[in-house]
């Protein structure tokens, strides 16, 4: 090192920071660095440059900023010698990436480079292209690069060749330019220029099918001649790895040989006696052989069906996997994933060695296995692979856990022979692993309850016991929870004992302390306390003898920091204080929760239009986008058809929703004058509190999955009740008090008789409407309304428009507990839903002209699909002129008949 | 056993790969967290090829970094601070691989160094293992008997060194003799320029 390139002023350079103690030194040192290089480039001294890159590229890999150096490299590259050249390209290579604009101005220093006549030079720039190059340098310096292939001299040959491989990964069109010289690499005998050869050309059959038939007809022989020589030559030192001579040909030789055998069976032929050799001699003692095998092994099971081979190579993995050596079994454990697809029998022999590949300590190996395990799992052998699974869960490493439960998870869902088997797995993984369960797994299991019936008291008792021993595991909680709310009298009669249960005695209380404990407990998240709050509801009636005890339970919630919590501690406290009455029913059990949707909706594919229970069909009157509601915990409506209005995209929304009965209505939007009218607007013509709507919403709000089975009885249950105050808003914080303000009101029963009486719609001072009604024989849904508009002015009206809409959507606020799982929030919201319930028909008026003190009349008909339950409702609008000028009259119709 | 910079790489190279490791129980880093280098599409385009090399000390310390795909200067931090945290805390008798983003990384101890090879899931582990020792033993013929220190001072000798090993994340040559010629060779030239251009300085100097 002399005067010019300095050594010892990087050396002094690299000590003084090595020196540092702390970051903050490092920094102050490497700033003064910087500055001084700063400084150096600005006097533009040539003697410097060659130090000041070779420092920077030091402080570069400290991870400092360097862009201030780049012009430099360039500088460096330009200039005529060959240690400036030398560093000035390392420097390109190592402060430049090809993404950087200052490349392009390279271009040409390296097309000079590259026909530079010191092959040294030439070796640099071929270095740096086939490094850093961009599509655009490809291109342009293609051609040098292609002629550099049939260099004299080895060394720039290869290099040529790499450079090549590179440039045609960034520009594929070019593949074509590169066949011919990349074929006549494969003949020469240096081996470095071969390897590179060979890469080439697999890389050009990747990339070009042309490419792939030309070497496969014009070059397999001649591969596969090379291959036997290079497997069969004596010792050679230069290229002896532990026995094997040059196992990075013989491995690229491999490779090339897969993709041209790939797809083709003559190739394949060819190359079957070689592979066979090299699978049968290859030494596998050390890593050199067993690279080589793991190469031998990848092309054999690539190419075309040459079955004896195939037992060859699964005979070497099966060795493979008993190794000792940690990177043979992991290879092994990958490739046998391959050898699943052809030959699963034999894959399935070394189950127990995969199945202990597991428990390794290694997590590479162990996320390896676990994936193998998963592709060999079938109906045979799910129930003990699955055995093992689960009880290495129990020990395993608490960061495998969240893998290991998953996949356990998938076998248990995805081959599960009988439900209890399904149940009782994975009752086993909550237990051991609940806290790294993922949410559509666990609603899964409570769909999958819900649907055993026969299974529900086994299941809560299961549950009951596994919640004493694992109650830090959060999902396993929020199950059981679930369970005990839906099937708490199950659990404590002891009904729908099994054979193999043994039996328990679990007195009420013992239920009730399980949920208090879960909601007392500091460490329960939202949604845990959420679901045991309602739970405790849901308790409160089942267990009448201790109500008291769960009621204190709900109260003391009223002290709950979190808003919603407290918030529907009032209201649960409010129903089991005041409404005993409507109590069991607003708390029954949920009905059999529907698996289909379920499965629809966590495969992601959430149907535009929502999808109920009944009637998979019917259509969204405004539109909303919502999820299909399925529902773990009711408080749902029946025999209309719904969609939340509210932001429906909650995932969890829907575990604690409405259920949706089956819908008579039709489907499709209203027809009629207002049929445009937006959703607001109805919602809030239907919110104004009246009488007449006191029925309709009561039923909404309370009705209960009881009344699939029971409707007449639930609808006494549910009608005697009214609701004088319905929300005008859906307000999701939930501020507004619903049950508050649910006050007992003696309800006059509708009286259905035949004739109705005619009512006066509307009346203002220059306006009336009267109508009469009249039931059309046979379908007591529809009414015949006679409308008669009485001019009580002095003017004439003319242009006279009559416009009515009866609510194509109704809406109705139902509560549910909204359950954000991403917040760690839960909301117990009033949501809106929208009934769709009346349909209007129109006739042409008698007259468009309305005469002072003259009457038109005009018919309208209404189809309520909800008879019986809901009263009618309308809003119309009454246009007309009076002395040319406008006049707009709107209003609101609230007091049809009953009945109607 | 020291991790002395000083330490001779290749005197604690045993045939058996696993016996130079230290133990530790991090040694999950999961494919979930994000997928920041798949987006680009180089490394998509990238058969077989290796992706990036990077040399770190046992201290975490970054000693050679090699990117034959485009990272930017943070993703380069990023990986290398993710990586490091990775192998440095894998025990001993582990296997030499991680997977790591959806790829799989290489790599092996030297006594207080840590070469690590970064490539697609698909490839070949073993041979890159080959090719790791390979460098090292051309480093060690280079050096004679190399340690880190001699890497960290010579910094720029051991990019010179790999650049004759590997282009575009391919290796060029199998042959160790081969590529020490070639480097001599070189600097046997720069040396050359070096002398005539300090006997020009010495007779410019005389001149004046």
């Amino acid at each position: 090192m002399n005067s010019i390139f300095s050594g010892t002023r990087l050396r002094d350079m690299i000590r003084s920071i090595r020196a540092c103690k702390t970051a903050a030194e490092e920094r102050g040192v490497v700033r003064k660095e910087c500055a001084d290089i700063r400084a150096s480039i600005n006097e533009n001294d040539p003697h410097d440059r060659h130090r000041n890159l070779a420092k920077l590229m030091f402080i570069h890999m400290l991870g400092y900023p360097t862009h201030f150096g780049q012009m430099e490299c360039l500088k460096l590259i330009a200039s005529p010698g060959f240690p400036e050249k030398r560093i000035g390209y390392l420097g390109l290579m190592l402060l430049l990436d090809e993404r950087q604009e200052v490349l392009m101005l390279v271009t040409n220093s390296l097309k000079q480079d590259l026909n530079h006549t010191n092959q040294y030079v030439v070796g640099l720039a071929l270095c740096a292209l086939g490094n850093i190059c961009s599509a655009e340098m490809a291109r342009d310096l293609a051609p040098e690069v292609e002629r550099l292939i049939q260099f004299r001299d080895p060394n720039i040959r290869k290099k040529a060749a790499l450079c090549s491989t590179r440039i045609v990964r960034k520009v594929p069109d070019l593949a074509e330019n590169f066949i011919n010289a990349a074929s006549s690499l494969l003949k020469e005998k240096h081996h470095g220029v071969l390897i590179t050869g060979v890469q080439l050309c697999y890389e050009l059959c990747t990339i070009n099918d042309e490419a792939l038939e030309y070497f496969r007809k014009k070059c397999t022989e001649g591969l596969i001649k090379t291959l036997r020589d290079i497997t069969n030559s004596a010792y050679q030192p230069e290229y002896d790895v532990a026995g094997i001579t040059d196992p990075f040909l013989h491995i690229r030789l491999l490779k090339l040989l897969r993709v041209l055998g790939h797809g083709d069976a003559d190739a394949s032929d060819l190359m079957t006696d070689i592979l066979a050799q090299v699978a049968t001699k290859t030494e596998s003692n050390k890593n050199a052989g067993n690279a080589v095998l793991y190469e031998c092994v990848e092309t054999i099971m690539a190419i075309e069906d040459t079955s004896s081979l195939r037992v060859l190579a699964i005979n070497i993995l099966g060795r493979f996997l008993s190794n000792r050596d940690n990177n043979i079994r992991y290879v092994a454990l990958n490739m046998l994933m391959k050898a699943i697809a052809f030959d699963d029998q034999a894959v399935q022999r070394h189950r127990v060695t995969i199945l202990e590949c597991v428990k390794d300590p290694d997590a590479s190996i162990r996320k390896r296995a676990l994936e193998l395990v998963s592709l060999l799992v079938n109906e045979n052998n799910v129930k003990q692979l699955t055995k093992e699974l689960i009880d290495y869960l129990e020990i395993s490493d608490e960061d495998f856990k969240e893998d290991l439960s998953a996949k356990i998870c998938s076998i248990v869902e995805k081959f599960s022979p009988e439900k209890i088997w399904y149940i009782d797995q994975m009752l086993k993984v909550l237990s051991e692993a609940g806290k790294f369960v993922k949410d559509d797994v666990w609603h899964a299991l409570i769909v999958v309850i819900s649907n055993a019936s026969e299974l529900h008291g086994y299941t809560v008792r299961a549950l009951y016991k596994a919640v004493l021993t694992y109650s830090e595991q959060e999902t396993l909680v929020r199950v059981a929870i679930w369970c005990i709310g839906e099937y708490g009298d199950l659990l404590v009669n002891n009904v729908g004992m099994l054979g193999i249960e043994d039996p328990i005695t679990v007195t009420e209380s013992d239920a009730v302390d399980v949920v208090e404990d879960a909601i007392t407990r500091h460490n329960s998240d939202m949604t845990t306390k959420a679901m045991a709050l309602v739970a405790l509801l849901k308790l409160s009636s089942r267990f009448p003898s201790i109500s008291e005890r769960i009621k204190d339970i709900i109260v003391k919630q009223k002290g709950s920091l979190l808003l919603e919590m407290q918030q529907r501690a009032i209201e649960f406290n409010s129903i089991v204080d005041r409404h005993k009455n409507i109590r069991p029913s607003l708390v029954e059990r949920m009905p059999v929760l529907d698996e289909a949707t379920f499965n629809v909706r966590r495969a992601g594919s959430l149907p535009a239009s929502v999808s109920t229970m009944a009637k998979p069909s019917v259509s969204i009157p405004n539109g909303v986008a919502a999820a299909p509601l399925v529902d773990l915990l009711d408080l749902g409506s029946d025999d209309i058809m719904a969609a939340p209005s509210s932001s429906g995209a909650d995932f969890l929304q829907d575990l604690l929703g409405v259920d949706l009965g089956s819908s008579s209505a039709q489907s499709g939007a209203t027809p009629g004058p207002k049929a445009g009218a937006d959703l607001l607007m109805d919602i809030l013509s239907i919110g104004t509190p009246s009488p007449a709507q006191n029925n309709t919403s009561s039923v909404d709000l309370l009705s209960t999955p009881g009344i699939n089975k029971n409707p007449s009885n639930a609808l006494d249950t549910l009608s005697s009740p009214a609701l004088p105050h319905i929300a005008t808003t859906a307000s999701a914080g939930g501020m507004f008090d619903l049950l508050d303000g649910l006050t007992p009101s003696p309800s006059k029963e509708a009286t259905n008789g035949p004739a109705y009486p005619p009512i006066v719609a509307y009346e203002s001072s220059t306006l009336k409407i009267e109508f009469t009604f009249s039931k059309s024989s046979g379908n007591p849904q529809e009414t015949n309304v006679q409308a008669t508009f009485i001019n009580l002015s002095p003017n004439t009206f003319t242009d006279f428009i009559f416009q009515a809409a009866v609510p194509k959507v109704i809406s109705v606020f139902f509560f549910s507990p909204l359950l954000s799982s991403y917040q760690n929030f839960f909301n117990i919201v009033f949501r809106s839903f929208n009934l769709q319930f009346l349909q209007l028909h129109l006739d042409p008026a008698s007259s468009n002209t309305l005469p002072a003190s003259g009457n038109i009349t005009q018919n309208l008909r209404v189809t309520n699909s909800q008879h019986g339950k809901k009263s009618l409702v309308m809003r119309m609008r009454i246009g007309y002129k009076v002395n040319g000028k406008d006049v707009l009259e709107e209003g609101q119709i609230n007091n049809f008949p009953r009945g109607l | 056993m020291s991790f002395d910079p000083m330490d001779r790489l290749m005197s604690l190279c045993v045939p058996s790969l696993n016996l130079r490791m230290h133990r530790s129980l991090i040694d999950s880093l999961e494919i979930q967290s994000c997928y920041l280098l798949s987006e680009h599409s180089c490394l998509a385009s990238g058969f077989g090829s290796i992706h990036f090399v990077l040399l770190v000390s046992r201290q975490g310390k970054v000693r050679l970094t090699k990117w034959y795909s485009p990272y930017t200067q943070k993703e380069r931090s990023k990986v290398i601070r993710e990586l490091s945290g990775v192998i440095l805390n894998r025990g001993p008798k582990l296997c030499n691989f991680v997977e790591w983003r959806g790829y799989k990384v290489v790599y092996k101890r030297y006594a207080s160094l840590y070469f690590c090879m970064c490539i697609d899931a698909e490839d070949n582990e073993l041979e890159v293992l080959e090719i790791i020792h390979h460098y090292v033993e051309i480093l060690d013929r280079y050096f004679g008997s190399v340690c880190e220190l001699d890497l960290i001072f010579n910094f720029h000798k051991a990019y010179y060194i790999l650049d004759e090993l590997l282009i575009a994340g391919e290796i060029q040559e199998s042959s160790k003799k081969t590529v020490a010629r070639i480097i001599s060779a070189q600097d046997e030239m720069v040396e050359a320029a070096k002398e005539e251009a300090g006997s020009i300085s010495y007779i410019i100097a005389q001149a004046s």
